[in-house]
């Protein structure tokens, strides 16, 4: 049997200070509740320039300028440890500053939202390089941007949100409809934030792997917004409109949606179209949640911290027919939390990493890295949530103790050897297993290690339609090679040999010996 | 704590009166542990929920703490707790509620 394959990956952030201050949910909120709370007042002593953003350590992982194993070797706090020399652009995408990410949100409209000021537009048309991430109609597209008054009268009438630079209002967007509260204009500015991060993603994808984007035959993504109007909330679709602007001429898609854990989801029924045949290369992508920006804001300032969740993350993944390279994704090892499976944290690991594992064959500790929710633990710790990723590994590795694979002494040695640090933005779905796989591929690739599981999970009782836990995961390997295994390949040769007539004769001896059987009298046979 | 979590425990706390209320909590830090159990008790320390300044003095505890755990039966603990037993720092836990418990627990 021939497993699809993971072909290209992609990573990309998005420097997002002052749509953190406007955007953000916890700010916003706030700002509704409360507009002169010591809190909005302290906000803008603890942002993060862009430089600051770039050079700091999860963010340059997150790229893949450096390696989660690099990572863990830079001592903690990580803001207080940058990289010297840090690069926008990385292996897989780059860090982008706010203001070209305007220009692309202006680019990806098509509708006319997005309007920026002239001056502001000028400058940053001159930012923009001209490399295969900017195409030739975001130049067009960018127009020559309308007046300041313009735009302040917008925004003063409540029909747009602003887009600032600072205290200066460099833009804004506008809303799509006059009552409908589903194109009200924070609403068009998160999914617009959402298909311009998620086109920078997939334009990196093709750009960083040499995969011309016209083989694509389907998208899906899988961010958290929604988009529809007053009658179909979350009618979609994200998935084309992002191929559109990233030149899938060939693709249609969807949208799949499951909180964090739709990135791993998606993979799979990704990997379940390549493996059955109907489509060669499908992508799944995300965008970035500008509501999440800042969303544990209030802890970090209250510790002094810096706003370590200003970044709009995104990623792209190709999914494709075994080439015979590329790390393989092993769709008879999917993992999935059952609605029968129950909630206690055994239960969930057990159906989610366990079974899969055992499924193969294999024990906890053949599989040589695990990579769960990836989330920065220096965002997460102040917010009392703790180190995800190490408390998942924690997990595992008491399931293995307890399944007699390991020492009990040796749990802490378990979560060492199989685990990462954590260094992806807490943006929703985006570190829920997938922030590894550029690392784990090229760590495969390589032979360092022969295979991981990406771990999905999902907190469904935020949406308040079930109080049901979620989770899926998938095993990937190293490529076998192309074509079929041994035996698969002696069964081929064996078929190969027996020719139409010859197969005819056999099951028509086969069917005529059952119906001997059958006409047997009871028993009389073997009397 | 959870802003609908605020709200369904300041509810039940009005339905079935503040004495009848015992809060069994279930997080995996002990500070975010310690926060939720203050909220219950002395009210919300962010301010933003709706038991700020409400102070509910409710008899609060983690699964963890030796007193519950002995109203469990063993086996179902062990099903449901057992494998986080091996890996949250329970004394911490035990710690931080059971000094918020002291100081702002009326029933």
């Amino acid at each position: 049997m021939d497993f699809p394959v993971l072909r290209g990956v992609s990573y990309v952030l998005v420097h997002a200070p002052d749509m953190l201050v406007h955007m953000g949910t916890t700010q916003a909120v706030e700002r509704e509740a409360n507009p002169d709370s010591d809190y909005l007042k302290e906000l803008s002593r603890h942002l993060r320039s862009y430089g600051e953003c770039k050079a700091y350590p999860p963010n340059q992982a997150y790229i893949g300028n450096i390696t989660p194993d690099e990572l863990a070797k830079i001592p903690r706090p990580w803001h207080e440890n940058p990289l010297v020399g840090a690069n926008r652009l990385g292996g897989w995408g780059e860090i982008m500053p706010e203001d070209e990410f305007y220009a692309l949100m202006k680019a990806v409209d098509s509708f006319d939202l997005v309007v920026l000021e002239e001056g502001f537009t000028a400058h940053v048309a001159g930012e923009i390089r001209d490399d295969s991430i900017w195409v030739e109609d975001d130049r067009e597209r960018l127009g020559t941007g309308a007046s300041a008054s313009q735009i302040e009268e917008l925004v003063g009438k409540g029909q747009a949100l602003g887009l600032y630079v600072g205290e200066k209002l460099a833009g804004c967007v506008k809303a799509a409809h006059e009552s409908d509260e589903t194109l009200a204009a924070h609403v068009m500015a998160e999914n617009l934030a959402a298909k311009a991060s998620g086109t920078l993603a997939m334009r990196h994808l093709a750009a960083r792997n040499g995969i011309d984007s016209s083989d694509i035959e389907y998208v899906i993504e899988c961010s958290e917004e929604a988009c529809g109007d007053m009658n179909q909330r979350g009618g979609g679709n994200f998935a084309k409109a992002i191929g559109e602007t990233s030149g899938c001429i060939n693709a249609s898609g969807c949208d799949v949606r499951g909180f964090c854990a739709a990135p791993a989801h998606a993979l799979v029924i990704a990997a379940g179209l390549v493996q059955s045949g109907i489509f060669k290369n499908v992508a799944v992508v995300g965008g970035g949640s500008t509501a999440k920006l800042g969303m544990n804001g209030r802890d970090h300032v209250r510790k002094g911290l810096p706003l370590l969740e200003d970044v709009l993350a995104g990623f792209a993944i190709l999914v494709s027919a075994n080439d015979g390279v590329s790390p393989a994704i092993r769709t008879d090892a999917v993992g999935r939390h059952k609605i029968g499976s129950g909630s206690s944290p055994e239960a969930v690991m057990t159906a989610i990493v366990v079974d899969p594992v055992q499924r193969i064959g294999l024990s906890l500790r053949e599989v040589d890295k695990y990579s769960p929710e990836m989330q920065n633990p220096e965002i997460t710790e102040p917010a009392g949530a703790g180190n995800v990723p190490t408390a998942n590994l924690k997990l595992i590795a008491a399931l293995a103790v307890k399944r007699g694979e390991i020492a009990r002494g040796d749990l802490g040695a378990f979560v060492k050897r199989h685990g990462m640090p954590g260094f992806a933005p807490t943006q929703g779905h985006v570190p829920s297993g997938v922030p590894s796989l550029g690392y784990l591929c090229d760590e495969i690739l390589a032979g360092r290690i022969r295979r991981a599981q990406i771990i999905g999970k999902g907190s469904l009782f935020l949406g308040r339609m079930t109080n049901l836990f979620d989770g899926i995961s998938f095993i990937i390997e190293s490529n076998p090679g192309k074509g079929e295994r041994e035996d698969e390949k002696e069964a081929a040769a064996i078929a190969a040999r027996v020719s139409e007539a010859q197969l005819r004769k056999i099951v028509a001896d086969a069917l005529r010996k059952v119906a001997q059987t059958l006409v047997q009298p009871r028993g009389g046979r073997y009397e | 704590m959870d802003l609908e979590n605020q709200r369904r425990v300041k509810a039940l706390a009005e339905k079935y009166g503040p004495e009848n209320l015992v809060v069994v909590l279930g997080g995996a830090e002990a500070e975010a542990s310690g926060l939720t159990a203050e909220t219950v008790t002395a009210g919300d320390p962010t301010y933003a929920g709706p038991l700020a300044g409400v102070q509910l003095g409710l008899s609060v505890w983690h699964i963890v703490e030796d007193e519950i755990k002995a109203e469990v039966d063993p086996e179902v603990y062990d099903e449901q707790i057992g494998i986080m037993e091996m890996v949250l720092d329970i004394d911490a836990i035990k710690e931080e509620v059971s000094s918020i418990r002291k100081q702002y627990s009326i029933y």
